[in-house]
């Protein structure tokens, strides 16, 4: 078993989970199969020797943001009776709409490298936390630091909205 | 080879130690009730009713498995495991003592020395919630669904002042791998200090402490499964071992926890004189310490929760977003000025 065929396996299932995402009927599920195409996703990182990313996008999306989802999607309790009804224009909007970002993702990653996978004990540490804390406060300081502000503005204004909302209830 | 059979035999050792402690804790936790309520506890299995949860866990093993008629049948059996799965995974990271000798062999007392070791613990508590919402979910049953839901909000708010706490301790270490921050606290004493993180962080240990509380459902947080609202909570449909695991799985994650609490800041295994021994005495004298520190923290876990009362849900989110996430923020403000000042920075 050497890694090129743990990497097209891995691939194979990445490929499945998210493809059972658009597939299964039910959100909840939908959900699930998202959840797990994260881990699939971290899986591919570890592959390449990036525990840090790995493990972060464990906490983040497996973790954090996609509880949020479900919780979401558990108190609305969506069901075929009561799902809302999207008329065909709506759906015909979507496919092309779907479409043409597909036709941009082919279009961007035709002449793409493949990155091979590498294994962990390689003396190289890309991915490990020292180098990319090194690379984050001197070569991207200024993308990093931009993207903080930017997450706090969002932070703010998602308080503001909410606190606003409140206020008109009242 | 013979590499991945050591690794195996840790591995084996490791799941027997943690279901073994986790069903103990059962015990005693009925003990520790009975002494905190005056009353005797388990006694007929046994002496001193030591068969208990042998007895338990044979009852649980073969009483009927229902699945109740309208829930999601494979989400309702996947709930649990999830719960068991994640329970048990986070013990591989944890350095129980320094490594043991076998002649030309030498075992490392961890599973895994991955150097993102306490992200690792953090990223699979947060997906412990999900055993959780996917067994009350799939159950069918508003109030089990009720439990679900305030278990997950509860574990995203207690999550956050627990990471910033820990940010504060790999601050200090300069390292995310359990193993170096073990390492870093060696000893009791140096350079006229002790070493231990509690000593140095007594605010972020108070604060990990109560996320800890939070985040394994336990008194006086254990607001998912609260009888007296609730009926049972996440586990309201639950019967037979689809039910023993998740309470397998909440003791399991009160001994992985009360671990990760001795290895965070109370110095792991590392033990007072520790430098007057070498090799395999050190090793076991470390495990000796190691489960000593981490037995007295599953005490004080079943202490609290049989002394103070059940929060109530507002009062419990008020606690984590509005007190213990600008506590924890300042104490990490104020753990980076004293490094830089100590590096330098000011001179």
């Amino acid at each position: 078993m050497n890694l090129e065929t743990i990497a097209i396996i891995l691939g194979g299932l990445t490929i499945g989970s998210a493809l059972m995402v658009i597939i299964s009927k039910h959100p909840v599920r939908s959900v699930l199969y998202l959840v797990l195409t994260f881990f699939m996703i971290s899986a591919n990182y570890i592959l390449m020797n990036a525990q840090f990313i790995a493990i972060v996008n464990i906490i983040v999306y497996a973790g954090a943001i996609m509880v949020l989802f479900l919780f979401v999607l558990m108190l609305l309790n969506l069901s075929r009776e009561n799902e809302p009804k999207s008329s065909i224009m709506v759906k015909l909007s979507a496919v092309i709409a779907g479409g043409t970002l597909f036709t941009v993702f082919i279009a961007a990653l035709k002449d793409g490298v493949a990155v091979a996978a590498t294994t962990a004990t390689d003396a190289d540490s890309i991915g490990l936390v020292e180098s990319l804390g090194r690379l984050l406060f001197t070569k991207y300081v200024l993308p990093f630091e931009m993207s903080s502000v930017l997450f706090i503005a969002a932070m703010v204004g998602a308080v503001l909205l909410a606190k606003r909302e409140k206020q008109i209830i009242e | 080879m013979s590499e991945l059979i050591e690794k195996f035999i840790v591995i084996v050792v490791l799941f027997t130690v943690s279901l073994g402690v986790a069903a103990y804790a059962t015990y005693f936790e009925r003990k520790v009730a009975a002494w905190f309520q005056d009353r005797i506890g388990p006694d007929r299995a046994g002496p001193f009713g030591i068969l208990q949860p042998l007895a338990d866990g044979g009852k649980l093993f073969f009483k009927e498995d229902f699945i109740p008629e309208k829930a999601e049948k494979w989400l309702f059996i996947l709930g649990p495991g999830i719960a068991m799965f994640v329970a048990l995974m986070t013990g591989c990271v944890i350095p129980w003592s320094t490594a043991l000798e076998f002649g030309e062999n030498i075992v490392e007392m961890q599973v895994a020395d991955v150097n993102i070791g306490i992200l690792f613990i953090m990223g699979f508590l947060s997906i412990g919630v999900y055993g959780i919402m996917i067994g009350g979910w799939a159950s069918n049953n508003k109030f089990a669904l009720f439990g679900a839901i305030r278990a997950s909000s509860q574990m995203i708010s207690y999550e956050l002042a627990m990471g910033i706490c820990v940010i504060t301790i790999v601050m200090m270490t300069g390292s995310l791998s359990l193993k170096d921050i073990v390492n870093h606290q060696h000893g009791f004493w140096a350079d006229g200090y002790f070493t231990w993180n509690v000593f140095k962080q007594p605010l972020a240990f108070i604060i990990f402490f109560i996320c800890a509380l939070a985040e394994t459902n336990r008194a006086p947080f254990d607001l998912p499964e609260c009888e007296s609202e609730l009926i049972g909570g996440y586990h309201t449909e639950y019967g037979s071992m689809k039910m023993g695991f998740y309470l397998f799985a909440e003791y399991t994650s009160l001994f992985i926890s009360s671990a990760v609490i001795a290895v965070l800041f109370f110095g792991g295994f590392n033990f007072p004189g520790m430098d007057n021994f070498e090799g395999n005495t050190l090793a076991l004298l470390g495990i000796a310490a190691m489960f000593a520190k981490t037995f007295v923290f599953i005490f004080i876990f079943m202490w609290i929760r049989w002394t103070i009362p059940r929060f109530r849900f507002d009062q419990l989110m008020h606690l984590g977003w509005k007190k213990l996430i600008p506590i924890s923020l300042i104490n990490m403000l104020v753990t980076g000025l004293v490094i830089a000042y100590n590096e330098g920075w000011f001179n």
